[in-house]
C-alpha cells in the first residue's frame, strides 16, 4: 500500500498539473477537494480517466468521486480493492 | 453620443520569446518553445496562481498579457472583448488526438475544457473576479474597428469605465498576444495606426 | 422608451422541423425530436440520444443545390439552409440593397467533416479542400459569400451563449445606426468531437434529458442553425416591413467562477438578467414567459433557479426549458430559443418543459408541463455558456 501511495502522489501530480506542490509535502490523509490540494469538479473527472487508464477501473457516476478521492489514503484503498491492471 | 476621445491606459505584447509592457521590453527568453517560456513569465513574476498550470497555451497567452495590463489598472467592471483567427484549434487538436484511437482511448476533461476560445476571457475573470460584458470573435485578422466601437459603445453607455481588448492568437508554438485597456483617461490615444503597427498580419 | 430592435425574419432548422413552420407545429403538438442517434457515425450509437436534423449531408447539399465542389460542412450547410429561410422570410430580394451584415456563431465550425476525413487527407486529395473549412470564421465566410453578401461578417465564438452575444450585437449596430440590417444567429452540427467531449465532463444523460427535475441526469446534445434578421425602425418603414417581434432587452454578464461550471447563486445569469429587463424597462412581474436555458444538467438547472428566484423572488413566473424537443444545440441555441419565444409570441402560448417529474428540492420550482396558452407581451430567454459567458435577451408583442 506504502509503495501505491507514493505512486498515486506522483501521478496525481503529473495528471492534475499541479506544478507549484512538491510530491513530499503530501500527506497522505490530506483532504484532495476542497482545503486541503483544492482540486475542482475538472480534475475529478481526470481522476475518474487516471482510475479507468491505469487501474482498469470504470466509475459511471461522477458522485461516487466525493467518497473515493477524499484523500490519497482512500483512494489507495479503493484502487487496491478495485483494481483489475 | 458626442465623439469623445478614448485612450490606451495599458498595453502588452507577448510575441517572440518576449514581454513588452507599454512599448518597455520586460523580459527576454532563449526558450522557443511557448509553453515553456510561459512558465519562465510566471516564475520571474512571481504570479503564484495554480491554477495557470492547468490551462492551455492559449489560455496561458491570454492571461499573462493581461496580468500585466489589469495589475497596474484593477477595476471590477472591466469588460473583455478578445479575437483571434485560430480559436481554440491548437486544443481542438490534442483532443481530437484522445478520442481517435480505439485501442487508446482515454479523452481528458481537462483538455476538452479549452477547446472554446472564449475560456481565455473565463481565466481571465475568475483570476480578477470581473463579472463584467465580454465577447470572443473569430476573424482572419483583428476586426480593430469592430472592437473599437463595441469598446466605445461600453464605455459611453455607462456600463463600464475600461475595456481589455486584444488580439490573443496560438497555434502549434506561433503564438501573438497584443492587449490593450482602453478607458477615458490614458497616455496614448486609442487610433488603429497604433495599433495595427503592434499586431503582426498573416 | 423605444420598443427595441425590429424582428423581420427568422430561419431555422433543428431536430423537430426543417422550417420555422414544421418547428411551430412540433411544438404545438409537443413533438420532441430527440431520438436514438441515426446520421452521426459513432462507437456511441446504442448508448447516447441526440436531437439530429432529419436531413443527411448530401441531402442538404441537394437542397441547397451547391456544387460538388463546395466546401461546406455539415455546419455551414445547416446555416446556409436557415439563413436563406430568415432572408426570404424577411422578404429580403436583394441582400445588398442597404448596409446589411452577417453575425454568426458556431463552436463546432468544420470540425465536424475534418474528423471525418482526417485520416483521408493524404490519400484522398479532393477532400483536402474542407481543411480550409475547419476554422470557426470559414462557414460565416462561405454563408456570406453563397448568399452574395458584400458587407459586415463576423463570427462569434462564446459557447453556449454565442447565438445571443450575436443577436446583441446585431441589435447594437442597428441601433448605432451602423447597420441597417443584420442577418443574427448561429450553427452548429454534431461530431464525434463534441460527443466524446461531453461525455468525458460525465454530463450526458443515456436517457431523455429532464431539464429542472430533482433526477435529471444530464443533457442530450443536438444540431441545429437559425437565424433573425433584424432591422433598423427606418427600413421597417421604407419597406413596409411586417415585424414579428421586438428586441426590446439584453444583457452578457461573466460568472467569473469556473471555467465550464455554474457558481452556486448563479450570479452571472443574475446579472444577465438584471441588465436584459433594466434595457427593456420592464419589471421581472412583466415577464410572461421565460424559456430557460435549462440543459438538465444537475449544474445549469441548480444554477439557473438560484438565479431565477433571486429574479422572481416570491412571485410565480411560468417557465420551461425546450432542450427535451431539439436537444442542446450548443451555439446555435440561443438562436433556435429565440425562434421559439417569438413563436410563443405569435401563438400566445408558453412552449411545455416536456419530461419532467419531479421539482428540484432545494429550489421546488416548477415548470410549465403541458402547453399553457395565455397573454404573452414579453419572454425572457437565457443562454449561458462555457467559460461563464451568460446572456439574456428579452422579446416583445410586436
Amino acid at each position: 500500500m506504502e509503495n501505491l501511495i507514493e505512486e498515486l502522489k506522483h501521478k496525481i501530480v503529473e495528471v492534475l498539473n499541479l506544478e507549484d506542490i512538491n510530491v513530499e509535502d503530501i500527506d497522505a490523509k490530506d483532504p484532495l477537494f476542497g482545503d486541503g490540494l483544492g482540486l475542482d469538479s475538472i480534475d475529478a473527472l481526470e481522476l475518474i480517466v487516471l482510475l479507468d487508464k491505469d487501474y482498469g477501473i470504470k466509475i459511471s457516476d461522477p458522485k461516487q468521486g466525493k467518497t473515493i478521492f477524499q484523500s490519497i489514503e482512500t483512494m489507495a484503498q479503493y484502487v487496491t480493492d478495485n483494481r483489475t491492471k | 453620443m458626442d465623439k469623445e476621445k478614448l485612450y490606451i491606459k495599458s498595453f502588452c505584447q507577448i510575441s517572440n520569446q518576449e514581454v513588452c509592457l507599454n512599448d518597455e521590453l520586460i523580459f527576454r527568453s532563449i526558450e522557443s518553445d511557448f509553453n515553456v517560456f510561459a512558465k519562465e513569465i510566471y516564475q520571474k513574476f512571481e504570479i503564484q496562481y495554480p491554477k495557470f498550470h492547468k490551462m492551455d497555451a492559449l489560455c496561458k497567452l491570454a492571461f499573462l498579457s493581461s496580468e500585466f495590463v489589469l495589475n497596474q489598472n484593477y477595476n471590477s467592471e472591466t469588460a473583455i472583448i478578445l479575437a483571434n483567427h485560430s480559436s481554440s484549434l491548437d486544443t481542438d487538436v490534442k483532443h481530437q488526438k484522445t478520442i481517435k484511437n480505439q485501442e487508446n482511448y482515454y479523452p481528458s476533461p481537462a483538455v476538452f475544457v479549452y477547446t472554446l476560445p472564449n475560456i481565455t476571457i473565463g481565466e481571465i475573470s475568475i483570476r480578477h473576479q470581473l463579472k463584467s460584458e465580454s465577447a470572443f470573435f473569430v476573424d482572419e485578422d483583428y476586426p480593430i474597428e469592430l472592437i473599437h466601437q463595441q469598446a466605445e459603445y461600453l464605455i459611453k453607455s455607462g456600463k463600464t469605465t475600461q475595456v481589455l481588448c486584444g488580439w490573443t492568437e496560438y497555434f502549434q508554438n506561433n503564438y501573438q498576444a497584443f492587449v490593450y485597456l482602453v478607458g477615458k483617461e490614458g497616455n496614448v490615444p486609442l487610433e488603429s495606426k497604433f495599433i495595427k503597427e503592434r499586431i503582426i498580419n498573416k | 422608451m423605444s420598443r427595441g430592435v425590429a424582428i423581420t425574419g427568422m430561419g431555422i432548422i433543428s431536430a423537430i422541423g426543417n422550417s420555422v413552420e414544421e418547428n411551430r407545429l412540433s411544438l404545438l403538438q409537443n413533438q420532441s425530436g430527440i431520438d436514438k442517434i441515426k446520421y452521426l457515425e459513432t462507437v456511441h450509437q446504442s448508448k447516447f440520444l441526440l436531437g439530429e436534423v432529419k436531413k443527411s449531408t448530401d441531402e442538404l447539399i441537394d437542397f441547397l443545390q451547391l456544387s460538388s465542389e463546395n466546401h461546406f460542412t455539415r455546419t455551414g450547410l445547416l446555416g446556409l439552409y436557415a439563413v436563406k429561410e430568415a432572408i426570404e422570410n424577411a422578404a429580403i430580394f436583394d441582400v445588398n440593397e442597404e448596409k446589411t451584415g452577417l453575425i454568426s456563431s458556431t463552436s463546432v465550425g468544420g470540425m465536424d467533416f475534418t474528423e471525418k476525413y482526417f485520416f483521408d487527407y493524404e490519400n484522398f486529395p479532393d477532400k483536402q479542400k474542407y481543411i480550409i473549412s475547419h476554422e470557426a470564421g470559414d462557414s460565416t465566410n462561405l454563408i456570406a459569400n453563397e448568399i452574395g453578401l458584400k458587407g459586415f461578417v463576423t463570427t462569434i465564438s462564446t459557447a453556449c451563449s454565442s447565438a445571443a452575444n450575436a443577436i446583441m450585437l446585431g441589435a447594437r449596430m442597428i441601433k448605432s445606426g451602423r447597420l441597417d440590417r443584420v442577418i443574427v444567429g448561429g450553427t452548429d452540427a454534431l461530431s464525434k468531437f463534441t460527443l466524446n467531449g461531453f461525455n468525458s465532463l460525465m454530463i450526458l444523460s443515456d436517457e431523455l434529458n429532464q431539464p429542472f427535475d430533482e433526477n435529471r441526469k444530464g443533457l442530450n446534445l443536438g444540431e441545429a442553425a437559425a437565424y433573425l434578421v433584424l432591422e433598423s425602425d427606418e427600413m421597417v418603414k421604407k419597406y413596409d416591413k411586417k415585424v414579428l417581434a421586438y428586441l426590446s432587452g439584453y444583457g452578457n454578464f461573466n460568472d467569473a467562477f469556473h471555467q465550464t461550471a455554474s457558481s452556486e447563486t448563479g450570479e452571472g445569469a443574475y446579472l444577465a438578467m438584471k441588465k436584459s429587463l433594466e434595457i427593456s424597462g420592464l419589471s421581472a412581474s412583466e415577464i410572461d414567459y421565460v424559456n430557460a436555458h435549462g440543459t438538465a444538467t444537475p449544474n445549469n438547472d441548480a444554477s439557473e433557479s438560484a438565479a431565477l428566484k433571486r429574479i422572481f423572488q416570491d412571485s410565480f413566473f411560468d417557465f420551461s426549458s425546450t432542450k427535451p424537443f431539439t436537444g442542446h444545440t450548443l451555439a446555435a441555441a440561443a438562436a433556435v430559443e429565440a425562434v421559439f419565444s417569438i413563436l410563443a409570441l405569435e401563438e400566445q402560448k408558453v412552449w411545455a418543459n416536456l419530461n419532467f417529474r419531479k421539482a428540484i428540492e432545494t429550489f421546488g420550482l416548477i415548470p410549465q408541463t403541458n402547453i399553457k396558452s395565455k397573454n404573452i407581451d414579453h419572454v425572457l430567454s437565457n443562454s449561458f455558456g462555457f467559460g461563464g459567458n451568460c446572456s439574456t435577451l428579452i422579446f416583445s408583442k410586436a
